[in-house]
Protein backbone atom coordinates (compact mmCIF):
# COMPACT_ATOMS: atom_id res chain seq x y z
CA UNK A 1 0.00 0.00 0.00
CA UNK A 2 1.36 3.40 -0.93
CA UNK A 3 1.30 5.99 1.81
CA UNK A 4 -1.19 8.74 1.12
CA UNK A 5 -0.59 12.27 2.22
CA UNK A 6 -3.84 12.88 4.12
CA UNK A 7 -4.78 16.57 4.12
CA UNK A 8 -7.73 16.09 6.43
CA UNK A 9 -9.21 13.23 8.41
CA UNK A 10 -12.87 13.11 9.39
CA UNK A 11 -13.85 10.78 12.19
CA UNK A 12 -17.57 10.26 11.51
CA UNK A 13 -17.80 7.00 13.45
CA UNK A 14 -21.09 6.76 15.33
CA UNK A 15 -22.71 9.36 13.07
CA UNK A 16 -25.90 8.06 11.43
CA UNK A 17 -26.64 8.16 7.68
CA UNK A 18 -26.24 10.53 5.82
CA UNK A 19 -23.96 12.37 8.30
CA UNK A 20 -20.60 10.96 7.16
CA UNK A 21 -21.32 11.86 3.53
CA UNK A 22 -22.44 15.35 4.51
CA UNK A 23 -19.22 15.85 6.49
CA UNK A 24 -17.20 14.69 3.48
CA UNK A 25 -19.04 17.10 1.16
CA UNK A 26 -18.24 19.96 3.53
CA UNK A 27 -14.56 18.99 3.67
CA UNK A 28 -14.35 18.74 -0.12
CA UNK A 29 -15.88 22.22 -0.46
CA UNK A 30 -13.32 23.69 1.91
CA UNK A 31 -10.33 21.76 0.53
CA UNK A 32 -7.91 22.41 -2.35
CA UNK A 33 -7.87 20.47 -5.60
CA UNK A 34 -5.60 17.45 -5.10
CA UNK A 35 -6.23 17.17 -1.35
CA UNK A 36 -6.69 13.67 0.00
CA UNK A 37 -9.43 13.44 2.60
CA UNK A 38 -9.95 10.43 4.82
CA UNK A 39 -13.38 9.58 6.25
CA UNK A 40 -13.97 6.99 8.97
CA UNK A 41 -17.57 5.82 9.10
CA UNK A 42 -19.42 3.08 10.96
CA UNK A 43 -22.63 3.77 9.04
CA UNK A 44 -23.47 1.03 6.53
CA UNK A 45 -25.12 3.60 4.24
CA UNK A 46 -21.75 5.27 3.64
CA UNK A 47 -20.60 2.23 1.66
CA UNK A 48 -23.14 3.09 -1.03
CA UNK A 49 -23.54 6.85 -0.48
CA UNK A 50 -19.91 7.93 -0.58
CA UNK A 51 -18.97 6.12 -3.85
CA UNK A 52 -22.25 7.23 -5.49
CA UNK A 53 -21.74 10.86 -4.58
CA UNK A 54 -18.07 10.90 -5.58
CA UNK A 55 -18.94 9.53 -8.99
CA UNK A 56 -21.65 12.11 -9.51
CA UNK A 57 -19.55 14.99 -8.21
CA UNK A 58 -16.44 13.96 -10.15
CA UNK A 59 -14.01 13.29 -7.30
CA UNK A 60 -11.76 10.30 -6.92
CA UNK A 61 -12.26 7.34 -4.58
CA UNK A 62 -8.72 6.14 -3.89
CA UNK A 63 -9.41 3.35 -1.47
CA UNK A 64 -12.08 1.74 0.67
CA UNK A 65 -10.78 -0.29 3.58
CA UNK A 66 -12.90 -2.35 5.95
CA UNK A 67 -11.46 -1.84 9.41
CA UNK A 68 -12.69 -3.35 12.68
CA UNK A 69 -16.26 -2.00 13.04
CA UNK A 70 -15.94 0.84 10.54
CA UNK A 71 -14.95 1.66 6.98
CA UNK A 72 -12.20 4.01 5.88
CA UNK A 73 -12.60 5.95 2.65
CA UNK A 74 -9.69 7.83 1.06
CA UNK A 75 -10.86 10.43 -1.37
CA UNK A 76 -9.11 12.96 -3.64
CA UNK A 77 -10.67 16.30 -4.46
CA UNK A 78 -10.36 16.31 -8.24
CA UNK A 79 -11.73 19.66 -9.30
CA UNK B 1 -35.43 7.48 -18.43
CA UNK B 2 -39.02 8.15 -19.50
CA UNK B 3 -40.59 4.99 -18.17
CA UNK B 4 -38.48 4.66 -15.06
CA UNK B 5 -39.77 5.67 -11.66
CA UNK B 6 -38.38 5.87 -8.15
CA UNK B 7 -40.54 5.24 -5.13
CA UNK B 8 -39.77 6.01 -1.52
CA UNK B 9 -42.00 3.79 0.58
CA UNK B 10 -42.34 5.38 3.98
CA UNK B 11 -45.73 4.18 5.23
CA UNK B 12 -46.21 0.59 6.24
CA UNK B 13 -49.96 0.17 5.95
CA UNK B 14 -51.34 -2.42 3.55
CA UNK B 15 -53.31 0.09 1.45
CA UNK B 16 -50.25 2.23 0.70
CA UNK B 17 -48.04 -0.77 0.02
CA UNK B 18 -50.71 -2.09 -2.33
CA UNK B 19 -50.61 1.17 -4.29
CA UNK B 20 -46.83 0.87 -4.58
CA UNK B 21 -47.02 -2.63 -6.01
CA UNK B 22 -49.34 -1.44 -8.74
CA UNK B 23 -47.04 1.44 -9.67
CA UNK B 24 -44.21 -1.03 -10.17
CA UNK B 25 -45.96 -3.08 -12.87
CA UNK B 26 -43.87 -3.53 -15.99
CA UNK B 27 -41.42 -0.67 -15.74
CA UNK B 28 -38.03 0.01 -14.32
CA UNK B 29 -38.47 0.94 -10.70
CA UNK B 30 -36.17 1.81 -7.84
CA UNK B 31 -37.84 1.31 -4.48
CA UNK B 32 -36.39 2.63 -1.23
CA UNK B 33 -37.84 1.31 2.04
CA UNK B 34 -37.84 3.60 5.03
CA UNK B 35 -39.30 3.47 8.52
CA UNK B 36 -42.69 1.74 8.70
CA UNK B 37 -42.55 0.41 5.16
CA UNK B 38 -39.24 -1.26 5.98
CA UNK B 39 -40.76 -2.79 9.09
CA UNK B 40 -43.53 -4.31 6.95
CA UNK B 41 -40.89 -6.10 4.80
CA UNK B 42 -39.47 -8.07 7.76
CA UNK B 43 -39.74 -11.71 6.77
CA UNK B 44 -41.50 -12.58 10.04
CA UNK B 45 -44.17 -9.88 9.51
CA UNK B 46 -44.67 -9.40 5.80
CA UNK B 47 -47.92 -11.40 5.67
CA UNK B 48 -49.33 -10.01 8.89
CA UNK B 49 -52.08 -7.39 8.98
CA UNK B 50 -50.44 -3.96 8.70
CA UNK B 51 -53.73 -2.05 8.86
CA UNK B 52 -54.72 0.83 6.62
CA UNK B 53 -54.02 4.58 6.72
CA UNK B 54 -55.77 6.45 9.56
CA UNK B 55 -57.99 8.39 7.13
CA UNK B 56 -59.70 5.12 6.20
CA UNK B 57 -61.67 5.10 9.45
CA UNK B 58 -63.55 1.96 10.48
CA UNK B 59 -65.71 2.02 7.35
CA UNK B 60 -62.79 2.37 4.96
CA UNK B 61 -60.83 -0.32 6.79
CA UNK B 62 -63.79 -2.70 6.49
CA UNK B 63 -64.13 -1.93 2.76
CA UNK B 64 -60.42 -2.61 2.25
CA UNK B 65 -60.71 -5.94 4.09
CA UNK B 66 -63.77 -6.99 2.08
CA UNK B 67 -62.23 -6.08 -1.21
CA UNK B 68 -59.45 -8.58 -0.66
CA UNK B 69 -57.35 -9.16 -3.77
CA UNK B 70 -53.72 -10.11 -4.00
CA UNK B 71 -51.35 -9.30 -1.20
CA UNK B 72 -48.99 -6.42 -2.05
CA UNK B 73 -45.95 -8.65 -1.54
CA UNK B 74 -47.30 -10.97 -4.26
CA UNK B 75 -47.85 -8.02 -6.63
CA UNK B 76 -44.28 -6.88 -6.02
CA UNK B 77 -42.95 -10.40 -6.58
CA UNK B 78 -44.73 -10.50 -9.93
CA UNK B 79 -43.46 -7.04 -10.79
CA UNK B 80 -39.91 -8.23 -10.08
CA UNK B 81 -40.41 -11.28 -12.29
CA UNK B 82 -41.60 -9.31 -15.28
CA UNK B 83 -39.65 -6.11 -14.96
CA UNK B 84 -36.63 -4.42 -13.58
CA UNK B 85 -37.58 -3.69 -9.97
CA UNK B 86 -34.88 -3.03 -7.43
CA UNK B 87 -35.80 -2.79 -3.77
CA UNK B 88 -33.29 -1.29 -1.35
CA UNK B 89 -33.63 -0.83 2.39
CA UNK B 90 -32.68 2.48 4.00
CA UNK B 91 -29.57 1.87 6.10
CA UNK B 92 -30.65 4.41 8.73
CA UNK B 93 -33.99 2.67 9.27
CA UNK B 94 -32.17 -0.68 9.37
CA UNK B 95 -29.97 0.67 12.17
CA UNK B 96 -32.97 2.10 13.95
CA UNK B 97 -34.76 -1.27 14.00
CA UNK B 98 -31.54 -3.24 14.55
CA UNK B 99 -32.11 -5.25 11.37
CA UNK B 100 -29.80 -6.98 8.91
CA UNK B 101 -30.66 -7.85 5.30
CA UNK B 102 -31.16 -11.48 6.44
CA UNK B 103 -34.14 -10.33 8.57
CA UNK B 104 -35.95 -9.04 5.49
CA UNK B 105 -38.06 -10.76 2.87
CA UNK B 106 -36.03 -11.86 -0.20
CA UNK B 107 -37.93 -9.21 -2.20
CA UNK B 108 -35.41 -6.78 -0.74
CA UNK B 109 -32.20 -6.70 -2.81
CA UNK B 110 -29.96 -4.98 -0.29
CA UNK B 111 -29.47 -1.84 1.74
CA UNK B 112 -28.14 1.56 0.80
CA UNK B 113 -27.86 5.06 2.15
CA UNK B 114 -30.43 7.69 1.33
CA UNK B 115 -27.94 9.70 -0.73
CA UNK B 116 -27.11 6.70 -2.94
CA UNK B 117 -30.79 6.15 -3.55
CA UNK B 118 -31.42 9.73 -4.66
CA UNK B 119 -28.27 9.78 -6.79
CA UNK B 120 -29.27 6.57 -8.58
CA UNK B 121 -32.94 7.50 -8.84
CA UNK B 122 -34.13 7.59 -12.41
CA UNK B 123 -36.95 9.97 -13.23
CA UNK B 124 -39.22 11.53 -10.66
CA UNK B 125 -39.28 10.34 -7.07
CA UNK B 126 -42.67 9.50 -5.59
CA UNK B 127 -43.08 9.41 -1.85
CA UNK B 128 -45.73 7.05 -0.50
Amino acid sequence: MTMLNIARSIDARGMPCPGPLMSLIGAIREGQVGDVIEVLSSDAGSRTDIPAWLEKAGHELLEVVEEDGFTRFDVRKAR
Amino acid sequence: MGDSISLVLFSGTDDKLNAAGAAAMGRKVHVFLQYWALDAFRSDRILKDHGVAPEAGPEGAAAFQRHGGQHWSEILRQAKDIGDVEIQACSLSMDMFGLGVADLDPLVDGQEGVAAFFLHAGGPVTFI
